[in-house]
C-alpha cells in the first residue's frame, strides 16, 4: 500500500500540479424538444425531408435522448415517419441514407 | 361528419387518359357517399423509396375531404380490389392537421 507521501515520490520531475482546478466546460448545451419551442402542432407524414432529421443513416428511428424530442411529439414523430415508410416515401431499410 | 385525407399511388404503367378516369371514378364514389371535396393533389410521377409490385415509380394523388365515417369502409374496399392502385392510406385529421392543410394549400397556391 502506498501512502500520500510515496506517491507524491513517485510523482515525475516535470508534471505541473494545479492548486485550483482547471477551468473545464462540463455542461453542455441543454436539447430541447424543437416543436415545443417553435410550436409545431402537427407533424405531417407528407414531408420527408423534414422527417429525415429524425431517422438514422439506415432510416431507423432516433431515439428521444439524441434529438430532444418531448415523448409527447416523439410518439407523433413515430408515427409520422410509419405512415411516410408505407406511402414509400422513405425507405423501411437502406444504407447510406444521408 | 369527419374530415379525412386520402393518399393513392397508381400504378405507373397507366396512361394519362387512364389515371384521369380513375381519379374521377373514386372522386365520383366518394360524392355520391355524400362526402364533399376541399382538395386535390396531384403529385406526379414520383420515385418510390422502395420498390412496391416490383415498380420503382408511382402517380401520387391526394384527396382531402369531409365525409361520415361509414363511407371510408367501402371506399378503401373498392381500393383493394382495383389494380390499378399500387397503395394507400386514408387519415383523419385532427383539428391542428386541418390547420396544417389549409396553410399547406396557401403554400401551394402561392408557388403556382
Amino acid at each position: 500500500m502506498s501512502s500520500i507521501e510515496q506517491q507524491a515520490k513517485g510523482k515525475k520531475d516535470g508534471e505541473i500540479r494545479y492548486l485550483t482546478p482547471l477551468n473545464i466546460e462540463t455542461t453542455k448545451a441543454k436539447k430541447y424538444c424543437r416543436f415545443k419551442r417553435s410550436g409545431i402542432k402537427y407533424i405531417d407524414y407528407k414531408d420527408p425531408d423534414f422527417l429525415l432529421s429524425f431517422v438514422n443513416e439506415q432510416g431507423k428511428l432516433l431515439p428521444r435522448r439524441l434529438t430532444g424530442t418531448s415523448l409527447k411529439y416523439q410518439r407523433k414523430v413515430a408515427v409520422a415517419v410509419k405512415r411516410a415508410r408505407h406511402l414509400a416515401l422513405m425507405p423501411y431499410v437502406t444504407d447510406l441514407l444521408k | 361528419m369527419n374530415h379525412y385525407e386520402t393518399v393513392f399511388i397508381l400504378n405507373p404503367v397507366l396512361s394519362e387518359e387512364q389515371i384521369k378516369e380513375t381519379v374521377k371514378k373514386y372522386e365520383d364514389f366518394l360524392v355520391s357517399k355524400g362526402a364533399k371535396m376541399i382538395a386535390k393533389e396531384n403529385w406526379g410521377l414520383k420515385k418510390l423509396a422502395y420498390p412496391i409490385q416490383n415498380k420503382k415509380s408511382g402517380f401520387y394523388h391526394l384527396f382531402e375531404y369531409t365525409v361520415d365515417g361509414e363511407a371510408i369502409g367501402p371506399l378503401e374496399v373498392e381500393f383493394r380490389r382495383d389494380e390499378r392502385f399500387m397503395r394507400y392510406l386514408t387519415v383523419k385529421l385532427d383539428k391542428h392537421a386541418i390547420a396544417w392543410a389549409e396553410r399547406r394549400r396557401e403554400k401551394l397556391k402561392q408557388k403556382a
